[in-house]
């Protein structure tokens, strides 16, 4: 880059500006969304390939702001809108893969990814395989997931399950602003195809977190840091809450909860759903030997299913109670007026702590 | 691109024909029709050609070239239903009648440009480059394509109808970004022009101003399904005015017109004028596949009346005529198409030797603890049925 001088005040440089502005931002709190951002815009700076296009991405920087002054600072063709068709991003997305870009879509919102399913399940998750590996997709499809923030119908299903499901893809999802930006660096840097889904109730949240210093950490190692690997949110030892994106801070808040009454709690964010990090969450469970799964989508055939069945083939010998689950009830995302009564909530969580058979 | 600029390119290229943007976009009065069913060169004013849409005749060479490759395909096509009945191979979707199509969509790209067939189109992606026992991988019932897609610039067969065409356009996408003049031939049926990725193609080509071509091979049925029921279009290649894109007709049994025809839509598209819709008339004259049985749905006469506008006897008949065609070519030519035959011949009767440990190796770029532990399970089989 060649030195500039600052847009805002021409008398100084724009390295100097920088400085002072990360010194007055230094005690500021990072949203989780401006974390996102900063991840997107970095990648763009480190790699010419990566692209970043989708319903209304550009001028107005998408309806969250997560691609907010993208295409002012790169320019249209590194950020830009397309027509209204989503099975058309994922596949254009797929055709720029094969010709050497990374691209980085956005989903408006998690039902609307539906139309792209059959370009997902047929093709961005098969190319490598049925290529024998001369195709590789590099690319993310952003999504913005789940409830609590009083989504009308079809704005807060949450569909990790079935990108999960579908060998091939990556499935991340991010609980903490740390893990936003770090996580999405490295999902646009895989030579995979990576499904990230964004807890919607979290893009505002805040937390004190030094973006540039991550940026240079992150640059200086490049390995996979979250890939495949579960993170401790919280240590504890008498049981342990195994979950991930939005109801991370709803199992600390458990958490929190039981400790006043003298238990401890342990929590595992999952965030790498998909590869699955065995290891962490199983290495817990034989420690507390007790657990429970939280997630807010449907329980039925679900992922929070398929950790209860990991565990419980690993941890048999371990375990003092069956593990548990609580997750959203088996019916259609109800309306934002009664979605309190679908989702895990601390108190379910530790009525269902209270089942794991103490007594012995 | 906004749909301003859209239109102000679309006005631009018809006033270089002199002609209004509708009448650019819209097909013909009449498909573009070169070639009498008995080999005939048609008169000037039955070419279907009109102010705009005019097609120059290919080369002598070119068309010699052509001719070559439609007597290859067609043999190929042959041989392997007949590898079929021999229970050689699964399943195979033949492309006889319809080998003009097949030859023109690949022969009128150059080296870089690329090409997105269907399951139908093996003699398209034989003429592409790729080596004949590579494109048979898939059908002989092997797990991969079978072919490196970006050595030759060709994409794996696509079953899935129309996906593979929002490839296309992602490819000439970034090909555009980077700013190579790369040209996408994107390869459909009749039936699956009614597909929403179909739509979805046309008009992000179309709105990102792409050179794209969209070639649909008019067969007339979709497995059962008449054209009749998949549209009401008065011509599939009507559609593309609704997209703001130029679109044609062509005889896709008159290899000669086909030729004429891909070879000016891949020089408008080089130029950057955008994407074009080629609907190309032929006719399947086998059933959809092996597995199919189509005395269940059209009268053998129909299939019949379409023997007398078979695309080989009749680019034969016009070289003869022409006087192109020596006894030394016709030997040569034939001679190059049973080389082709044997290498299927002889590749298919060995058998594929597969590793099923392999079908973990290429899910992700590194593999997980999991399919590690999946892979090494199955060896553990193997290797006690192999004990
Ligand atoms: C999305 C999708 N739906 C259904 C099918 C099953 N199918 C395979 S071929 C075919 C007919 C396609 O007809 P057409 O597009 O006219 O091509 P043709 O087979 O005649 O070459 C159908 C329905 C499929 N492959 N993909
Ligand atoms: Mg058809």
């Amino acid at each position: 880059m060649t030195a500039t001088t600052s847009r805002v005040n021409p008398n100084v440089s724009a390295a100097t500006a920088r400085a002072a502005a990360k010194a007055a931002n230094e005690n500021q709190p990072v949203t989780f969304g401006k974390a996102l951002n900063t991840a997107l815009a970095d990648g763009l700076v480190a790699d010419n390939s990566v692209v970043i296009f989708g319903e209304d991405v550009g001028t107005l920087g998408g309806v969250f702001r997560i691609t907010d002054g993208l295409t002012a600072r790169f320019g249209a063709d590194r950020c830009f809108d397309t027509p209204l068709a989503e099975s058309g991003i994922v596949g254009m997305a797929v055709g720029m893969a094969i010709n050497g870009m990374r691209p980085v879509i956005e989903m408006q919102f998690d039902a609307f990814a539906y139309p792209a399913f059959e370009q997902v399940a047929s093709h961005v998750a098969k190319m490598r395989n049925r290529t024998q590996g001369k195709l590789s997709l590099p690319m993310v499809i952003r999504i913005p997931y789940a409830g609590g923030v009083g989504g009308v119908e079809h704005h807060c299903d949450s569909s990790e399950g079935y990108y999960a499901h579908t060998p091939g893809l990556k499935v991340f999802t991010p609980s903490c602003v740390e893990d936003a930006y770090l996580m999405l660096r490295e999902a646009i840097d895989s030579d995979d195809p990576v499904v990230f889904f964004e807890p919607k109730k979290l893009y505002w949240s805040k937390e004190q977190v030094d973006l540039e210093q991550l940026a240079q950490e992150y640059e200086g190692k490049k390995s996979a840091k979250t890939e495949g690997r579960a993170r401790i949110a919280r240590a504890g030892s008498d049981a342990t809450l195994i979950t991930y994106g939005p109801s991370v801070s709803t199992a600390l808040a458990a958490a929190k909860m039981a400790a006043e009454e003298g238990l401890n709690l342990e929590v595992i964010d999952v965030r790498s759903i998909v590869p699955f990090d065995d290891e962490t969450v199983c290495a817990s469970v034989r420690k507390t030997g007790r657990a429970i799964v939280i997630a807010e989508a449907q329980g039925f055939a679900s992922v929070a299913s398929e950790i209860v069945a990991r565990v419980q083939e690993r941890c048999f010998h371990s375990l003092a109670a069956p593990v548990l689950r609580v997750t959203g009830f088996d019916i259609p995302y109800p309306a934002p007026t009664l979605e309190k009564y679908h989702l895990p909530s601390a108190e379910r969580i530790l009525d269902a702590v209270d089942q794991l058979q103490w007594e012995a | 691109m906004s749909a301003d600029a859209s239109s102000a390119r679309i006005s631009e290229v018809s006033k270089k024909f002199g002609i209004t943007p509708e009448d650019y976009m819209l097909p013909a009065r009449h498909m573009i029709n070169l070639l009498n069913p008995d080999g005939s060169l048609r008169p000037d004013n039955e070419q279907g050609t009109e102010p705009g849409h005019e097609y120059p005749l290919p080369s002598p060479a070119r068309l010699m070239e052509a001719y070559a490759a439609l007597v290859t395909g067609r043999r190929v096509n042959d041989q392997n239903s007949a590898l079929v009945r021999q229970g050689r191979m699964a399943v195979y979707p033949s492309s006889h009648g319809q080998e003009a199509c097949q030859i023109a969509a690949a022969l009128c790209l150059d080296d870089n440009d690329w090409l997105f067939p269907t399951y139908r189109d093996t003699v398209a992606v034989l003429s592409k480059g790729v080596a004949p026992m590579e494109v048979m991988t898939s059908f002989r019932g092997e797990w991969h394509c079978g072919y490196d897609p970006k050595a030759y610039k060709c994409a794996p067969m696509s079953t899935p109808l129309t996906t593979q065409l929002l490839h296309a356009v992602g490819v000439a996408h970034a090909a555009k970004l980077r700013g190579e003049n790369t040209v996408v031939v994107a390869m459909c049926g009749d039936g699956a022009t009614s597909e929403g990725d179909f739509h979805e193609a046309l008009n992000f080509a179309a709105v990102f101003n792409l050179p794209v071509i969209f070639f649909v091979q008019n067969n007339k049925y979709a497995i059962s399904v008449p054209l009749s029921h998949q549209s009401a279009a008065p011509s599939l290649a009507h559609k593309a005015v609704g997209y703001g894109m130029a679109g044609e007709r062509v005889d896709g049994n008159d290899l000669m017109a086909l030729m004429a025809i891909m070879t000016r839509a891949v020089r408008m598209a080089r130029e950057g004028n955008g994407p074009l819709l080629i609907e190309a008339h032929t006719y399947r004259m086998q059933a959809h596949t092996n597995a199919d049985d189509d005395k269940r749905y059209r009268e053998d006469s129909e299939v019949q009346a379409w023997i007398a506008k078979d695309p080989v006897t009749r680019m034969k008949a016009y070289l003869e005529d022409a006087g192109l065609l020596t006894e030394e070519t016709v030997a040569k030519i034939s001679e190059d198409a049973e080389a082709v035959a044997k290498t299927l011949r002889d590749g298919m009767n060995q058998d594929a030797n597969t590793d099923p440990r392999e079908l973990f190796e290429h899910v992700y770029s590194t593999k997980s603890t999991q399919l590690a532990e999946q892979q090494a399970l199955l060896a553990d089989e193997l290797d006690r049925e192999e004990a």
